[in-house]
């Protein structure tokens, strides 16, 4: 399953090509890492799912993704026994992810999600742990803990953006804990601003440190051209060893009578592409086609003219005039050396637009053919730098702007790109485009070296560039997707590999008792916090360990839930396509909550019962209930994390048959 | 009786001649003119046709929101005896004689000069002094982009009045004193609460964020209660039933009832039927009830029926057959059956009939008595006029090729055998054994042999090739991945055969369907419905030229053009009070600034100002600066078109800020009599500039009287304005 696409991008980094991911790169980084200690070579071609492994030594990405999730465990033992100082509640919630049939499944293979989670995790221990060192501050504990954290930070935020929200979990915990400070009149002001700098110094300015270098790490080890290219800007394309532009050496300043290609700056976009093809009959005038090509060709080739004079800037004794900003010009295609041209006509597709098409002979045209080349931030008279300039082309008789609409053109375009002509004056990628290759034999070249971008830049352009690519996930039509109302419901699951009846199949679905139980605690949960708060308001008066007890429930337990809220609300906000396990996070949290819970109920409904020995049994009997439930639980469904052969559940003579509860589960 | 008549009948009335002039003039500046200009302005264009759908009885279906609004502006055509014949289709028509402009405009006028008053009376309510009370009504008098928006068939006036009202009376009510709980109005200004948030709701769905603000600040009202001591539990208990009644239960229900209405109103099918489903089709006046009514409930073996695929998008479609044989191979070189094909026909046509057959008797008539299919019934579908049998079997469809394909079977003798038996499935069923009812079921079937599911591929829009007449896919879809809709099918027309022969058979398929039995869906049912498509149905995003993204609102970088003279440069623009905004900006700064650097020394244990005065800033502040976020935020989240009237009830709240600010400073941090007098002066210069731009927009605001081209340039404060200007 996916295993394809991060097994392929550990691949890429012990090859060293450049590749394109909406994640960032630590997780890929740290799968490639260990792929590389283990002594693979990088050459699986990771094509399809179901390929067989044969001689490739994967078990060392495997291993290090299954040791990950397996130290989910213990971080979760020991954050709530730091909540809840209760060993049994502990127990319960490591038991809970022990037995889980989708943790098991979803750490088992080489994935991002053990990696995030094993990360998240540890945030949210080490948070909870320096917590609890609260009262003895700047101790060399609290500091290990405190930058513990921020390392943690970083990591989550490393492997994916989903780190994000731990992250801010984080935040509102330190602020909460600075408010409690401020509070805090016994502590100085000298005080108070060194806890404030010490927090800044480990949450913020050390994750964003190790965020940057992470990065810095990624772009010097992938210096080989490679599938990715196409996503970046010409300037970051110059920097890929193999790439065509690599070394490349042009004229800086575009001049009158310099041969260009324009790229379109949306993602993805084109070069302005012209051939001698006609728009077909009905489709605007009859004229020749302009469309966006993602190809390198030479009917990409326009010469910039004048637009008032038909002189051949080509001429070596005329003297060299450098376009500037705000001038008028006429692009001539190269080949068929007819111009740009746009008029009132409908676009093809976009009906709103209007239509751009190649017009005149070889150059002369009429006044529909002049353009106005503006750059993004910049004030007339400036001249245009090839490659890192943003221009705009203004239609100076229609006022329209040139741009690409992304959409692609029927058969007899060739299938490329729509070019049209956007009378709405509005700022978007779709309409900018930058010179690329740029000859003049008048000027001299100067090495792309020069235009270097700065690590700053490329740091920016990767991240606009993984935004884009994400919220470009947006889900297609006749598309199940899951939705994330399913997900605590453990409604539906993920097949991770196998179709077929003979195949070995292994299908991503939660141990439904665990999650039913988890589902159920957190409608639980809430009404014991809410009576709590209520009780504790009205003022009424409770002993010292009921005290104790809704101190944890509200404070520990809030803890949690917060996490949870802020790991599983935002993704009913997202517009990108979502799957089943991105819920893991948010289910972490809900098992440290199940523990907390159950152990405060417990103990509650027990502190009823007279006799200590009686509470103590009955409190220990539900444990022990509880905990059975969770083991026979997953003795039913451990086939479905370890793989199953033979027929399909929905099948009434599979063995699985009678575990098929719910009818949308399909193993 | 006596004792009455001796004391003399007094009344005593006390006028705030304050809130009278205010009142006066807000209406002065909402209705003066306001049947000019006699033409469609911007979005009347919009809501005009659902006003005449409206006197017309026709049912239609608005996604942008609930109907409460539309059904005002209706109410002003319903006052102004409008007949509902207008073409709504350009902006800047001219109204003809019959339209009643001024009666269809002067509600949302209404509206907006209330909001004036309450501005007013809000400040009070937040205990602020009567002068600020008054900066703020005046304010809000004097924003060109308020009154702009309340002289049209607009719905923002509307809104932002309900939404006014129910602050207002919540303040009203919270600031009752706590001896007079539970008396006559304590329960008016709680009920007329929930009353006016459900106005707000009805009318936009914007007005969802201000009634969950009004929630939770009666949430944390109530938790101080609970914190209250002298509060028995028994009276805690009765106040909290009482909101809940009150700002729950009551908005639902008028909620509802504002459905009821539309619903009760509109009984005529109209433009959207085809967007419902059969069953609510069949509800509506004219249309498909004229053909459904009559026709028998339950489908028996021998049933002559209409199948109608239950997505309905992106068209709706009928399951079709025709004698033309899919082509032996396609243009990309794979293979067919070569046998009928079956369709999706998004018309009506006499080859969409269908006959249900019972796969172990011959006979294609109903007998008698009939004998129903039942969920989970193995039938036979035979096409009515080519009598050929509904098919499929392990060919790959034309364009899906992952799905089988689905045909009429014709025996070549090719080894080929007939797959033709499909299980009957009722997906909405109430027990097992339930009889496949027209219009109501929705039925899935399931290929015997293969397990595959009927179903209609048009998900995708693409249609077949020219040899298919440019139909829908029908197709077989192997893995049951879920419900999907495009998998259901509903009985749409219906009638027992008669016909032993062909012939006949014909002639009665021909014949339109006549019997008659009547039945009607419930309200709750049409208003899941409808309710459920008013927020599924999605315009696709059009491209605007006037829309806006929300970060362009703040600063008013846009405005938008609503009305251009056809000869004159005479010209309405939605375009603000520059230096309303900017202050309001201010304001939020400044309060947002001092806020945190109170809050802050306080936690340290250092009051700047005394309690009360703290308490005041906090809940004044919260209410304004709240109701602006809640108003302003959520539309980043939103994806589709926006533009700058949806700042407007966010603004409204922003400018109420202005006044608590200004008021604060005077009285907290002027702490010398030359400072007051300084900062009262600064305050009045101000005022006469937000004054003098009022004046200076008031021609785009109005629409007269036109200005000269030179005029309009000096206008153009902006370069992102676009101010039209005429072409010599």
């Amino acid at each position: 399953w996916d295993e394809t696409h991060f097994g392929k991008m550990g691949s890429y980094y012990i090859n060293r090509t450049f590749f394109f991911d909406v994640h960032p790169p630590l997780g890929k980084m740290l799968i490639g890492l260990a792929g590389y200690l283990s002594g693979y070579d990088g050459t699986f071609p990771f094509q399809k799912p179901g390929d067989r492994y044969e001689q490739h030594n994967y078990m060392g990405m495997r291993g290090f993704c299954a040791f990950l999730g397996s130290c989910l465990v213990p971080f979760a033992y020991l954050t709530v026994l730091e909540l809840s100082k209760s060993l049994p509640a502990a127990l319960l919630t490591a038991f809970i992810i022990i037995f889980d049939t989708g943790c098991i499944t979803l750490s088992q293979y080489i994935l991002l999600d053990p990696i995030l989670m094993f990360f998240l995790m540890g945030a949210v221990l080490s948070m909870v742990k320096c917590n609890s060192c609260a009262d003895r501050p700047f101790s060399a504990s609290w500091w290990f803990w405190l930058s513990l954290t921020g390392v943690n930070l970083a990591g989550a935020m490393g492997v994916k953006f989903v780190g994000l929200f731990v992250v801010l979990l984080v935040g509102l915990n330190t602020i909460y804990d600075l408010w409690d400070l401020l509070g805090n009149l016994s502590l100085s002001l000298v005080m108070l601003w060194k806890h404030l700098l010490a927090r800044v110094l480990c949450l913020i300015l050390l994750p964003l440190a190790l965020y940057t270098a992470m990065f810095a790490v990624h772009f010097t080890v992938l210096n080989k051209s490679g599938p990715g290219d196409g996503f970046f800007s010409s300037a970051f394309q110059s920097q890929l060893i193999g790439n065509n532009l690599h070394n490349v050496s042009v004229p800086e300043h575009l001049a009158y009578g310099s041969v260009v290609t324009m790229k379109n700056l949306r993602m993805a976009g084109g070069y302005l592409h012209s051939h001698w093809h006609l728009y077909p009959e009905g489709v605007g005038a009859r004229q020749q086609q302009v469309t966006a090509y993602l190809h390198k060709d030479l009917n990409n080739l326009w010469i910039i003219k004048k637009h008032d004079s038909d002189a051949d800037p080509s001429d070596p004794l005329s003297p060299v005039e450098f376009v500037r900003h705000g001038d008028i010009i006429r692009l001539e295609h190269k080949e068929t050396s007819r111009n740009l041209h746009s008029h009132q006509h409908e676009a093809p597709l976009t009906r709103k637009h209007f239509q751009v098409t190649g017009y005149g002979i070889n150059g002369s045209g009429d006044s529909n053919d002049f353009w106005r080349i503006e750059v993004v931030g910049r004030r007339t008279g400036k001249l245009i730098k090839v490659l890192r300039s943003q221009v705009r082309l203004t239609h100076v008789a229609t006022g329209c702007i040139l741009g690409s609409s992304g959409k692609t053109l029927p058969k007899w375009g060739w299938e490329q790109v729509e070019v049209t002509c956007t009378p709405y004056l509005k700022e978007t990628p779709n309409s900018l485009w930058n010179f690329e290759d740029h000859i003049n034999p008048k000027l001299p070249n100067i090495s792309l070296d020069v235009l270097k971008p700065s690590f700053a830049e490329i740091l920016l352009e990767s991240h606009m560039v993984m935004i884009r690519g994400t919220s470009g996930l947006k889900p297609k039509d006749n598309e199940v997707t899951s939705k994330p109302w399913h997900w605590p419901i453990n409604y539906q699951g993920l097949r991770f590999s196998g179709v077929n009846e003979t195949d070995f199949r292994v299908y991503l679905l939660g141990n439904p008792v665990i999650w039913w139980l988890n589902l159920v605690t957190i409608g639980l949960y809430l009404l014991i916090a809410v009576s709590t708060a209520v009780t504790l308001k009205r003022g009424v008066q409770l002993t010292p360990e009921l005290k104790e007890l809704a101190r944890i429930v509200l404070r520990g337990g809030g803890q949690i839930t917060l996490g949870w809220l802020l790991h599983y609300l935002p993704f009913f906000m997202m517009g990108r396509v979502l799957y089943f396990h991105h819920y893991f996070p948010a289910m972490l949290f809900s098992s440290m909550l199940t523990g907390i819970t159950w152990d405060a109920l417990l103990k509650f409904c027990a502190g009823f019962l007279l006799p200590s020995t009686t509470a103590r049994k009955v409190y220990g009997g539900g444990f022990l209930t509880l905990i059975l439930l969770i083991v026979y639980s997953f003795y039913l469904f451990h086939p479905l994390s370890y793989g199953m052969i033979g027929p399909m559940a929905s099948d009434p003579s599979s063995p699985m048959a009678g575990l098929r509860w719910m009818d949308s589960w399909e193993f | 009786m006596l004792g009455l008549l001796k004391k003399p009948v007094v009344v005593t009335a006390e006028i705030n001649l304050n809130l009278v002039a205010l009142t006066l003039l807000g209406l002065l500046s909402r209705l003066w003119g306001l049947s000019y200009p006699r033409a469609v302005v911007f979005d009347e264009v919009y809501y005009g046709q659902f006003i005449s759908l409206y006197m017309k009885r026709i049912f239609f279906v608005d996604d942008s929101g609930p109907p409460l609004g539309h059904m005002l502006l209706a109410l002003g055509g319903y006052l102004g005896g409008f007949d509902g014949n207008f073409l709504w289709n350009r902006i800047g028509a001219e109204y003809t004689l019959n339209v009643p402009v001024w009666s269809l405009r002067l509600l949302p006028a209404l509206a907006g000069a209330l909001c004036v008053p309450l501005a007013y009376q809000i400040l009070v309510e937040m205990h602020f002094s009567h002068c600020a009370a008054l900066g703020a009504a005046l304010l809000i008098l004097l924003e060109n982009s308020l009154i702009t928006q309340s002289r049209f068939m607009l719905l923002e006036s509307i809104l932002i009045f309900f939404i006014l009202l129910a602050v207002l009376s919540y303040l009203k009510f919270y600031n009752l004193p706590r001896s007079s709980s539970f008396s006559g109005s304590w329960w008016f200004w709680l009920l007329l609460t929930g009353a006016a948030c459900a106005c707000a709701v009805g009318v936009k769905y914007m007005g969802l964020f201000t009634y969950l603000l009004l929630l939770a600040l009666a949430g944390l009202h109530f938790w101080h209660m609970i914190g209250d001591q002298s509060f028995s539990n028994v009276s805690l208990i009765c106040h909290f039933l009482a909101r809940g009644l009150a700002l729950l239960l009551i908005p639902l229900a008028m909620y509802l009832s504002f459905f009821y209405l539309h619903l009760t109103l509109l009984y005529r099918s109209g433009p959207h039927d085809q967007i419902m489903s059969s069953a609510f089709q069949a509800s509506l006046e004219g249309g498909l009830a004229r053909i459904t009514q009559g026709q028998p409930l339950e489908v028996a073996y021998g049933s002559q029926i209409t199948l109608r695929n239950v997505l309905g998008k992106p068209m709706q479609c009928w399951l079709h057959s025709h004698p033309n044989t899919y082509p032996i191979r396609y243009e990309n070189g794979r293979g067919s059956s070569h046998q009928q094909q079956v369709t999706c026909y998004p018309f009506k046509d006499v080859n969409n009939w269908w006959i249900v057959k019972d796969p172990g008797m011959q006979q294609l008539v109903v007998s008698n008595p009939p004998r129903p299919v039942r969920h989970g019934h193995v039938v036979q579908l035979v096409h009515g006029i080519t009598t050929r049998y509904l098919n499929t079997h392990d060919v790959a469809a034309p364009l899906s090729p992952h799905s089988q394909e689905v045909s009429c079977y014709i025996d070549y003798n090719i080894s080929m055998p007939a797959q033709n038996l499909w299980r009957v499935e009722i997906v909405n069923r109430e027990s097992d054994s339930e009889v496949w009812k027209t219009i109501l079921s929705e039925v899935r079937f399931v290929h015997l042999n293969t397990s595959a599911v009927l179903k209609a591929s048009a998900l995708s829009g693409a249609s077949l090739p020219e040899w298919g007449y440019r139909q829908l896919e029908v197709v077989g879809e192997k893995l049951s991945k879920g419900y999907h809709q495009s998998m259901l099918w509903n009985v749409e027309e219906h009638r027992y055969g008669k016909s032993q022969e062909q012939k006949e058979r014909e002639v009665e398929l021909h014949s339109p369907t006549q019997m008659d039995l009547s039945k009607n869906l419930s309200f709750m049912a049409k208003f899941t419905e409808l309710q459920w498509k008013i927020l599924t149905l999605k315009n696709e995003d059009t491209e605007h030229k006037y829309s806006s993204s929300a970060l362009d609102w703040i600063t008013m970088d846009t405005n938008i053009a609503y009305w251009l003279h056809p000869t004159s440069a005479a010209q309405i623009h939605l375009l603000g009070n520059v230096a309303t905004w900017t202050s309001a900006n201010l304001a939020a700064l400044l309060y947002a600034g001092l806020s945190l650097c109170y809050v802050v020394r306080r936690r340290r244990q250092i009051c700047d100002i005394p309690e009360d005065a703290w308490q005041l800033w906090l809940s004044a502040g919260g209410i304004s600066l709240g109701g602006w976020a809640v108003n302003y935020l959520p539309f980043f989240l939103m994806e589709k078109t926006l533009f700058l009237y949806h700042y407007l009830p966010a603004l409204t709240f922003q400018i109420l800020l202005i006044p608590i600010v200004l008021q604060h400073l005077s009285d907290h941090l002027c702490r010398s009599v030359l400072l007051k007098s300084m900062f009262s002066g600064l305050t009045i210069a101000w005022f006469s500039s937000v004054y003098f731009v009022y004046c200076t927009f008031s021609p785009v605001t109005y629409g007269q009287p036109s200005l000269s081209a030179s005029e309009l340039r000096a206008l153009r404060w902006k370069d992102s304005w676009n101010i039209l200007l005429r072409k010599q």
